[in-house]
């Protein structure tokens, strides 16, 4: 299909109107560093909203005080990273000098733990499903994508009408004859529901990639199993989950990040209570940073540089996983 | 023709002397948070001044009163904030305040109308400047849901019961009406040292430094955390979120789910709007410890911010609201205790209030006399929300049974010491 000739010029004339200046420039610089030229827009953006801030983090990070501009702020070298390291045990948080910082890395590690676990599982045996012949399966599939449309803050004020002493399950725990659960003030229930409220909302995203994983298995294989005889489970353990791995690892390494990263809905949903029973990291970070009476920048800074040393090794795992699965 | 070219002419330089009008008024912005109707009444009250002053445009910017205490204090570092501020930290956003004297009609006015409370708008040192005015007085305080008391038959506590003697009386109304929170406690260390200069604490040394936990301190700390072990406080409150977070309960006292409601002035207006007639509510004095009966003074204060490009149009702009007309029409309308002297001393006509309302605001009026100097001297203290944080903070671990309170006192000591110092850095 051809456009209309007046149509044609007008999409072609940015074309045409640059094509004069690059040639110059070509001409000019040489046709090897063009590249460059090409790149360097998106370098300048990298530079100004990725790379400047986290230089202006670590600079924060060596420095202390309340100002807020990086000329104000006095050199403590690695005072605040000693600061938060100082510890009798780093798996006892009390033993601490910031006990709520390890709290918070303890709390995170065992959120993320619960919420891979879970996460991977459920995503794993809700794509099975969906990949069969059922009835509807259009229709649940976008059930199970919907909540991953929500922003977090709104599904964690959803699920909070829902858990909440009036809510909807103490009152069907009562219409059952049952008394409220107050799941909030239970550190080990507001754990569960912190890592539900996670896995439901992104369990879509997951079952996705897996998803497309199942379909890109042959089904000539399923076939001739199928002629073999081969019980079910022996065919998902060594046909379906050998093939699907790379999508697995993917998956996996994706929601460890997602989980370390934890803020908004756990912040919406239990404020890191009980106590600091899911007080997480980053909001950790957040409340040292803002909320306190003295924002306290620099010891904020420093965990996000720790936090950021543990988000990268996750990143570099994940590219090396889907590097894998690209071979 | 010609008239057509007239007309146009005429537009133009009517629409020319228009613009040039515009571009004389100076816009203000107004940096604003309410707890009940008191926004509205500051839109009413500024409108009137733009008609008086039609040079000036002031934009009330309305935000939740998290934003005034986390947002706000990193835009006035960064010097990008409004020209005024609506604020309740008054020490610690201090150093962001300008000095009004150079351009206020009377400043010997406005020292004698607000002197005692402009020293908690101060720097330490700073002795003279004044920084705004106080758009309210609060004092902490009981609520009580009398309703509950008869619906039990159990008699309410006198005068000058103590916090014991409210605790096991609300224990026993709530016991017998289903009520699920006996004694609510906002979870705010405003709050909580209303219970804890009662019982005896000093907050300071000799030298006016901070010495937090001390027996009186420790014996409040013991009662919050016995009333939670024995179900006089539910931990919906202090033990349901963490860190300093506040937790307030007038939306449960508003359901009638409270029987004693231990908050402030401030919650008159809401309670007066929003109860009605579903229940009888009364405001008590502050309940006795064996020290004294006092609650916590506290407020917000109008200021000007320092970074502003026009000084003598904030400074018009505060001497207007502050005048004792207009600051008493906002403390009639809005039911604040008056953080004005001249006002206090003739007395607020309260018209818009209900019975209930006049009555509450009556009692929180009487507590003021009653302020234990510690208090006062809590509240003036610049670094008294880093004492607050620490000790809620602290406190709700040991609630939930993450510390015993002996570790408690020790990390209150710790945080207060720490935070100082990181404030102190240069």
């Amino acid at each position: 299909m051809t456009l209309p000739a007046p149509l044609g010029a007008l999409t072609t004339l940015p074309l045409r109107l640059l094509d004069a200046p690059m040639r110059a420039l070509q001409r000019a610089i040489g046709e090897r560093r063009m590249p460059y030229v090409f790149l360097a827009p998106n370098a300048a953006f990298f530079g100004l909203f990725v790379f400047l801030p986290i230089a202006i983090n670590l600079w924060f990070s060596v420095t202390g005080g309340p100002a807020l501009f990086p000329s104000e702020r006095p050199y403590v070298g690695a005072g605040q990273y000693a600061y938060l390291f100082e510890c009798g045990s780093y798996i006892d948080p009390n033993s601490c000098r910031e006990d709520h910082f390890w709290r918070g890395v303890a709390n995170t590690a065992k959120f993320t733990a619960f919420q891979v676990v879970a996460m991977v599982g459920l995503s794993l045996v809700t794509a099975v499903v969906l990949n069969m012949k059922i009835r509807a399966r259009g229709f649940f599939r976008a059930v199970y994508f919907f909540p991953v449309l929500l922003s977090p803050v709104v599904v964690a004020l959803i699920w909070k009408w829902i858990l909440q002493r009036d809510g909807l399950l103490n009152a069907a725990i009562t219409a059952m004859g049952g008394d409220k659960i107050l799941f909030f003030i239970d550190p080990n229930w507001a754990m569960f529901w912190a890592v539900l409220v996670s896995v439901w909302a992104h369990m879509g995203f997951y079952t996705l990639i897996l998803l497309a994983g199942l379909q890109a298995i042959p089904a000539d294989l399923y076939e001739a199993a199928e002629m073999d005889a081969t019980p079910r489970f022996r065919v998902f353990r060594l046909i379906t989950l050998p093939l699907l791995w790379p999508n697995m690892v993917v998956v996996i390494v994706l929601a460890l990040i997602r989980g370390v990263q934890i803020f908004d809905e756990v912040y919406v949903l239990t404020g890191g209570g009980p106590g600091s029973a899911t007080l997480m990291v980053v909001q950790y970070i957040y409340e040292t940073a803002f909320s306190n009476q003295v924002q306290n920048f620099g010891l904020a800074a420093a965990a996000s540089c720790v936090l950021g040393v543990v988000l990268f090794c996750l990143t570099l795992a994940q590219l090396a996983a889907s590097r894998r699965k690209g071979a | 023709m010609k008239a057509i070219a007239r007309t146009l002419v005429l537009g133009l330089a009517l629409g020319l002397g228009v613009a040039q009008a515009a571009s004389a008024q100076t816009t203000l912005r107004m940096t604003w948070y309410s707890d009940g109707n008191e926004g509205e009444v500051m839109a009413d009250l500024l409108k009137r001044f733009e008609s008086k002053n039609p040079d000036i445009k002031v934009v009330l910017d309305e935000v939740p009163f998290k934003a005034i205490n986390e947002t706000l204090p990193v835009q006035l570092a960064s010097g990008q904030g409004p020209d005024m501020a609506r604020v309740a930290d008054l020490g610690g956003l201090a150093r962001y305040m300008m000095d009004l004297r150079p351009y206020l009609k009377n400043a010997a006015t406005w020292e004698a109308n607000y002197g005692p409370f402009l020293k908690w708008m101060r720097v330490p040192g700073d002795t003279a400047s004044i920084p705004g005015y106080m758009t309210q007085l609060t004092v902490t305080g009981p609520f009580v849901n009398k309703s509950l008391f008869e619906q039990a038959g159990i008699a309410m506590p006198g005068a000058n019961a103590t916090w014991q003697d409210w605790a096991t009386a609300a224990k026993s109304v709530a016991a017998k009406t289903g009520a699920p929170f006996p004694l609510a406690i906002d979870r705010s260390g405003h709050r909580f040292f209303s219970l804890a200069i009662a019982q005896g604490a000093k907050v300071f040394d000799a030298a006016g430094e901070p010495a937090v936990v001390d027996d009186g301190f420790k014996r409040a700390a013991q009662l919050v955390v016995d009333w939670h072990k024995s179900g006089v406080m539910s931990k919906e409150l202090w033990g349901s979120v963490s860190g300093a977070a506040y937790r307030g309960a007038n939306e449960e006292f508003k359901n009638a789910q409270v029987v004693m409601y231990v908050s402030g002035s401030w919650q008159i207006g809401q309670f007066d709007k929003t109860v009605g007639d579903a229940f009888d509510w009364v405001a008590v004095p502050s309940p006795c410890g064996p020290a004294n009966c006092t609650g916590m003074p506290g407020g917000a204060a109008l200021v000007g911010i320092k970074a502003t490009k026009h000084p003598a149009e904030v400074a018009r702009v505060l001497d207007y609201l502050a005048s004792e007309e207009i600051a008493g029409e906002l403390y009639a309308r809005a039911l604040f205790v008056p953080g004005n002297l001249a006002l206090a001393a003739k007395g607020i006509d309260y018209k818009a209030a209900s019975a209930p309302a006049k009555a509450a605001l009556k009692v929180f009026g009487a507590a003021v006399a009653k302020l234990d100097p510690v208090a006062n001297q809590l509240q003036g203290y610049t670094n008294n929300r880093i004492i607050f944080n620490a000790v809620i903070s602290r406190l709700g671990q040991t609630i939930t049974g993450e510390t015993t309170l002996d570790e408690a006192y020790g990390r209150i000591t710790q945080d207060v010491a720490q935070q100082i110092a990181e404030r102190n850095k240069k």
